[in-house]
């Protein structure tokens, strides 16, 4: 069965935001909310220090907390994995957003615009739908659905493939059906070290972070390979 | 090792939300505490219309906190895990049920009690439900927050007793020991969440257990007081009503510093650090 998932490469991602400027044109969230952002982590004091891009948006989970917690229904796991949220069911309560640990979710109370009036291109693809309930990253599943049913690939056509994947200038993003393992997604998770953000909560996410294991000096379990990061905290 | 970014405060769930947890517990407390005080006539429809009142305000804050109000009737449409849902349900059955009691029907009274206090657990339940939040994800917080209900409702039932002539000395103890409870809840919560919650929110937390320390002492020896006869008529009715309105007063900082000032989000964290150049 087919069961979509990313791959990030944490690197390769450069922090460049490309992708959360592509989602932000494909998806034309307003000002103030990222579907997709690349958070800018820093660890430990001069002179060893680190820097970390991590790319974040929803993680569409196994077992997505949103979902659990939503009174309407509003919120749903397809068959292949996508999380969705029903705009015409959701009451806006929030309740998804103080539940999801990966900070995915957003409400909006009111329209806004970039520059307080909307611009020709906000007028044109605003969606009164979207006021006052909880959005979030869909994986662009519309283009999914539409690319599949010309019968296209999603991860190996464009046209079938999240918009923040088409825009990576780093190749750190990979998507696709973890299930096949001709997927480039599945053949990333097979051949590298990865990790899933806050797995420890049972959220089963399916965002997979990808490291160097040898310059990581850990193993899968986490414990010392090659001695501890220096000096990082 | 992991590698854990910084934590925001929530500030999806304002204020409003807040007053529904408040008015919530105490109204759904208030009516367990008329029953349990076995009120009678008059005095029970007084405390049952109140703690009624402070359910439907708790909701009615929550409501305006919707994004699409127009819609809330879709709240009662996943009972099956949500508990806002069954919140929601609760609060259904509460107002027929209670009404009934209000009115005399036999054996309404203990359905109200029983479905006030199924309430409280169901908001109880919400918080310990948003796993994003490790204050509120941490079990304990179920029982701190149905025992705070139970305490403020009480605590109002407390202070109106000498006005109302009612409840006895059992109802007396029965308050005594929740407010007991609450505070050795409230520790245990607190020692479970210390290497979960930052500093921030824990700081926050110990100040509510200063208030909510201050505040057991001020009811415990109200209750101690009134029980023993020493407090006498003259003062019965100051000393019942400050204690009880300390009770209150411990369980509305206490709720609303956990909806508000403690609720930090689960930071990002990495458990493993990437090696730009490798690849």
């Amino acid at each position: 069965m087919t069961r979509y998932a990313m791959a990030v490469d944490l690197d390769r991602c450069v922090g460049c935001q490309t992708c959360t400027a592509s989602c932000k044109h494909a998806n034309a969230t307003p000002p103030g909310v990222q579907w997709r952002r690349v958070l800018d982590m820093e660890f430990g004091h001069y002179p060893d220090v680190a820097r970390v891009f991590v790319p974040m948006a929803c993680q569409h989970c196994d077992d997505p907390p949103c979902m659990d917690v939503c009174p309407t229904q509003a919120t749903r796991k397809r068959p292949d994995g996508i999380v969705t949220i029903d705009y015409d069911v959701c009451i806006g309560c929030a309740y998804c957003v103080v539940a999801c640990p990966y900070d995915a979710r957003t409400k909006v109370a009111k329209p806004t615009f970039a520059f307080g009036k909307p611009t020709p291109s906000e007028a044109a693809r605003f969606d009164d739908a979207r006021i006052g309930v909880a959005t979030k990253c869909t994986f662009c599943v519309e283009r999914i659905d539409a690319g599949t049913a010309k019968g296209l690939t999603p991860g190996v056509d464009p046209e079938a493939t999240p918009a923040c994947v088409n825009s990576c200038i780093a190749k750190a993003l990979t998507f696709g059906d973890i299930e096949d393992p001709q997927s480039d997604v599945a053949k990333a998770v097979a051949n590298n070290a990865h990790f899933r953000m806050h797995a420890e909560l049972g959220t089963g996410p399916r965002v997979y972070y990808l490291y160097d294991r040898q310059r990581d000096g850990r193993r899968e379990d986490g414990a010392p390979e090659m001695g501890e990061p220096a000096a990082i905290v | 090792m992991t590698y854990t970014g910084c934590p925001a405060l929530q500030k999806a769930w304002d204020a409003r939300a807040a007053m529904n947890f408040i008015c919530g517990g105490t109204g759904s407390g208030l009516i367990v505490f008329a029953v349990a005080g076995d009120a009678r006539g008059f005095a029970l429809q007084v405390l049952l219309l109140a703690g009624l009142v402070l359910v439907g305000g708790g909701l009615s804050c929550v409501w305006h906190e919707l994004g699409r109000p127009r819609r809330a009737l879709n709240v009662f449409r996943h009972a099956r895990t949500s508990w806002m849902s069954r919140e929601a349900i609760a609060a259904a059955l509460l107002v027929p049920v209670t009404l009934a009691a209000m009115l005399g029907v036999s054996g309404m009274a203990m359905l109200a009690a029983i479905v006030a206090a199924a309430f409280a657990v169901c908001q109880a339940r919400m918080l310990q439900a948003s796993r994003a939040i490790p204050a509120w994800r941490e079990p304990l917080v179920a029982p701190l927050l149905v025992v705070s209900a139970f305490v403020e409702g009480g605590g109002l039932f407390f202070a109106a007793s000498p006005w109302l002539s009612a409840g006895d000395a059992q109802v007396l103890v029965f308050f005594g020991s929740f407010v007991l409870v609450r505070v050795v809840v409230f520790l245990v919560y607190r020692r479970a969440i210390a290497g979960a919650v930052p500093q921030a929110g824990l700081a926050a937390l110990d100040r509510a257990g200063a208030v909510l320390h201050a505040t057991t002492i001020a009811s415990l020896v109200g209750v101690a007081l009134v029980g023993s006869g020493i407090a006498g008529e003259t003062w019965t009715f100051a000393v019942a009503s400050l204690a009880g309105i300390a009770a209150l007063a411990g369980g509305v900082y206490l709720k609303s510093t956990l909806v508000l000032r403690a609720a930090y989000r689960q930071a990002p964290a990495l458990s493993h650090l990437p090696a730009r150049g490798r690849r």
